[in-house]
């Protein structure tokens, strides 16, 4: 590579670092006050290019005037449409617990994304050119587009005016002060509700017109939300949560280094070729996790305030009582009776499959978010490394169906191991983000490694052996295999190991001091997740036949979180029911309309909204328990102590 | 009395607790300046001094929350400095916060269960129900803090006053000989106040633990305390029986500023909220 060329890469890398900004300093201010990870975020972003598609066009493509109208009302636009967000459903769940915020917000994204679909239809959208800016310089050889170089004055632009709001303006007080200590702010008698729906508009229209700048750059199309929240997590998590500043330090330091990834392609060293430009596709969680590891609070961030008001506690675990073993025993019969009904309905036994896989799927995940208060965005790695082992155990090993399905666990183990070493010194939405990193950089190696994995197409003819070929033998297997699986957990939950694990999440502090190595018993627990994790993917890998990289994206890591959620992260019962209920509300949904994801946030909005427990906490034996504590939260709880 | 001057100290005296030239600065600011003192098994030793005096630092850099720059703290003659907190406790060292803090997701009984399975080592185990191990010495603690009956109570809902016992009994399951208590009685009603540290001190002397304890209350200090040293700014100005340090000229400048014109037993004239009145 020239000096030339890497001066190019370098001002492309100012560029394309404006836009990630935008939308990183809207997410960071969002977050520096509310405490709220916006997975809406980026649906904001998406709806401010599809505006600025529709708006440049009713305003005329062809002038400049039109242009730029179009860009600003869009912006302004996404502005509006995130403070209807911010009173219409974020305003319910500021008292809710951390986790459950984050699920409400993935509900919005996903009905966003189907009110685009609806509005705009599936095709990607190319914009207009920006009128007078559509030529090219030529600088070293290499063409610059006229507009990055518009962008490039963007970012700092935008930096300036956001310092000044901050530093010079009321306003930019009560949100510095909200961001450092947000019951002072409202014990000072500022009104919370109007700060909060005033920051979440400014990060929207930041996010609106971060979107709105990329219509002449890239076609809108409707994966935009995630690619962008995943960006923007990275740069906000890499800058320090709440710093815009640091965003900004981040955006470039991610943008450059893919920039010169981009500029240096393809290097041979002897008879290994390195791509760097593939290497895009990961570098940006490299460099998360390598500053996350040395910097856990991010390039310019400090640790953030404990919030005063806690979730309410939890009531202790109970081993189960007669009735509720006969219970169980009782469904499991039922369940093992299915096959008998598989002549009638020849699809039961198919749904089964999968609603048991997931029973499992976020039974492990339980393991590790619930009782040892490890949030991890990132599950769906090491689901992925058990389907991607069994199908290579089977493909490329040869191995027997049986002992590749029981050795591609040992391979996502290895992987929880590795990565559960760095994850557990975390701990909040930082351990959050770095067991997503820690996913996406899986997921970019399965995808990009062809000539193993198959890359994007995946890998096909992963069938059992002839003996379980049938739906009904495989379903049997799966129940045996998920239920014994379940139980374990359940053992170890209860054995003093899982106590020690509790302990550490309750108070790590006092854990310590009773000579509890909190990070070594974290890092355990994590190693049996993925595990557990690895052997729900070796399932669903001889299940379907055939596996792609989708099984360790982050919509899956996702669909796990969202199970646990459902059915309630404080009950050993609750995975299960959450799992069962997602499954088949899926399923339900999928085959009944194109908008199920829209159908299935909303349902998520009601359930979160209606029944912050979760299903089985809400459902279970102890509702009256419950409820109960709902009425007298809190310390007025004493009064219900029995006199000693 | 062993170690009345702040620096005058033997190598080994056959101590418990002997802590000798304990430093630690942050930045610039030195927060402890070559601190010595000793504690005896079945003492109870009170440390005291003014808001920012070094106490916490002190007490952390004990307790392996911190480790200090310079400096050695031994427990019966065994060198402990700059152990883990999880190390400190093995040796024999049990540890109550200045905000209690207990397992709120487990019962009574299985904070304490926890505790001496911890204890005994047996967190390893990946089987058998945490429940059903360790319920009797578990019980009989709970019983000496006077919280028999409430084993089955889960720990998020017991009043403030009674968690800070399960705390005691927790600190007290791996057989401590020394305790180190951070301000125990801090959020606590005058009248629990001395009934908790009657009872730390019932159960000290019977067991023959030392306790070096932090206290912001003097009434609880003066009228418990078997000796007391205090700190101001980072040094040790003054250790010796509660009459000889209220007596103690550098103690009255250090609390009530030059003028010394007031008597740190009533806490009149003092700073409110630092020295509480004592009731009697």
């Amino acid at each position: 590579m020239t000096l030339q060329s890497l001066a190019v890469a370098l001002i492309n890398g100012l560029a394309g670092a404006s836009s990630l900004f935008l939308v990183a300093a809207g997410l960071s201010l969002i977050f520096g006050v509310s405490r709220i990870v916006n997975f809406a975020h980026g649906s904001l972003y998406m709806i401010g290019i599809y505006l600025a598609y529709t708006l440049i066009e009713r305003f005329g493509a062809g002038s400049g005037l039109g242009f730029w109208a179009g860009v600003a009302s869009a912006a302004l636009l996404s502005a509006v449409i995130g403070a209807l967000i911010e009173v219409l459903v974020l305003r319910r769940v500021y008292r809710a617990p951390e986790l459950f915020q984050l699920l409400a917000t993935f509900a919005v994204a996903l009905i966003v994304r189907d009110a685009v679909l609806w509005c705009w239809g599936p095709e990607d959208l190319f914009g207009p050119k920006a009128p007078g800016l559509k030529g090219a310089y030529e600088i070293f050889g290499a063409r610059l587009p006229v507009y990055d170089l518009v962008l490039v004055v963007v970012g700092p632009t935008v930096l300036l005016a956001l310092w000044w709001l901050l530093k010079r303006t009321r306003f930019g007080v009560l949100i510095r002060a909200a961001t450092q200590d947000r019951e002072m702010v409202a014990a000072l008698g500022v009104s919370e509700a109007w700060l909060f729906t005033a920051v979440f508009a400014l990060g929207s229209l930041l996010a609106g017109l971060g979107g709105a700048l990329q219509i002449p750059r890239e076609p809108a199309n409707l994966g935009m939300d995630l690619t962008t929240i995943g960006e923007a997590f990275v740069v906000v998590v890499v800058g320090g949560m709440g710093s815009i500043p640091g965003a900004y330090l981040a955006a470039l330091l991610i943008a450059e280094i893919k920039a010169i990834c981009y500029a240096i392609g393809t290097v041979s060293i002897g008879e290994w070729s390195v791509s760097f430009s593939k290497l895009t596709l990961v570098v940006e969680f490299l460099v998360m996790a390598l500053v996350l590891v040395l910097r856990p609070w991010g390039l310019l961030g400090k640790p953030t305030a404990e919030p005063r008001s806690a979730s309410p506690p939890e009531l202790p675990l109970s081993a189960s009582t007669r009735p509720g073993r006969v219970a169980w025993i009782m469904l499991i019969a039922v369940l093992a009776a299915v096959p008998l009904a598989a002549g009638a309905f020849p699809y039961l036994p198919v749904l089964g499959i999968d609603i048991l896989i997931a029973v499992l799927f976020a039974a492990s995940l339980h393991f590790i978010m619930g009782p040892g208060g490890m949030h991890s965005f990132g599950h769906a790695a090491y689901f992925g490394l058990g389907a991607y082992g069994a199908a290579l155990g089977l493909k490329t090993l040869g191995l027997p169906m049986l002992a590749a399905l029981f050795c591609a666990p040992l391979l996502a183990l290895a992987a929880a191991v590795l990565f559960g070493w760095f994850a557990v010194r975390l701990s909040g939405v930082y351990l959050a983000m770095l067991t997503l990193a820690f996913a996406q950089i899986v997921w970019a190696l399965v995808f990009q490694w062809d000539e193993v994995t198959g890359g994007s197409n995946g890998m096909v003819g992963i069938w059992p052996s002839a003996w379980l070929a049938s739906r009904s033998a495989y379903y049997l297997l799966t129940l045996a295999l998920v239920v014994a699986s379940v139980l374990v957990l359940r053992r170890i939950l209860l054995s003093p190991f899982g106590y020690a694990m509790r302990a550490g999440r309750d108070s790590s502090l006092r854990a310590e001091a009773l000579g509890i190595a909190v990070t070594r018993v974290r890092w355990a627990g994590f190693a049996v997740a993925g595990f557990f994790g690895g052997l729900a993917g070796a399932l669903h890998a001889f299940a379907k036949g055939a596996i792609s990289p989708e099984t360790i994206g982050v919509n899956h890591s996702i669909d796990g979180l969202v199970m646990v959620l459902l059915g309630g992260i404080q009950t050993l019962a609750g995975p299960v029911v959450g799992a069962v209920a997602f499954t088949w509300l899926q399923d339900l949904i999928i085959r009944s309309t194109d908008y199920w994801r829209a159908v299935l946030g909303v349902t998520i909005l009601v359930l979160v909204l209606a029944f912050p427990q979760g299903l089985a906490g809400a459902l279970g034996p102890g509702i009256e328990r419950l409820l109960k504590r709902l009425r007298t939260s809190g310390p007025t709880l004493i009064r219900d102590r029995p006199v000693a | 009395m062993s170690g009345a001057g702040p620096r005058a100290h033997p190598a080994d005296n056959g101590a418990l607790l002997q802590v000798s030239e304990l430093s630690k600065s942050f930045g610039g600011v030195k927060a402890l300046d070559a601190v010595s003192f000793d504690l005896a098994g079945g003492e109870l030793l009170a440390l005291i001094g003014p808001n920012g005096a070094g106490k916490s630092t002190c007490f952390n850099c004990i307790n392996g929350q911190l480790r200090p720059d310079a400096g050695t703290v031994r427990l019966a003659g065994r060198d402990m400095t700059g152990c883990l907190p999880r190390e400190i406790w093995r040796l024999g060292v049990g540890r109550t916060f200045q905000i209690a803090a207990t397992w709120s997701s487990m019962t009574v009984a299985e904070n304490l269960q926890l505790a001496i399975l911890s204890h005994q080592g047996r967190l390893r185990h990946w089987w058998g129900q945490a429940t059903d191990m360790a319920r009797q010495p578990s019980l009989e603690l709970l019983e000496s803090v006077g919280l028999a009956g409430m084993a089955d109570v889960p720990c998020a809902t017991l009043a403030y006053g009674d968690i800070k016992r399960v705390e005691l009994a927790m600190a007290l399951s791996n057989q401590p000989r020394l305790l180190l208590m951070d301000e125990p009685t801090a959020g606590m009603a005058p009248r629990e106040r001395n009934e908790l540290v009657a009872l730390v001190k019932r159960l000290v002397r019977e067991r023959n633990i030392g306790v070096l304890f932090t206290e912001h209350s003097m009434d609880v200090v003066f009228a418990h305390a078997d000796r007391i040293i205090v700190l101001a700014r980072g040094q040790l100005i003054a250790a010796g029986s509660p009459d000889e340090v209220r007596a103690d000229e550098r103690v009255r400048e250090a609390y009530f500023g030059t003028d010394g014109g007031t008597d740190i037993d009533t806490g009149v004239g003092t700073d409110v909220g630092t020295i509480v009145p004592p009731e009697r």
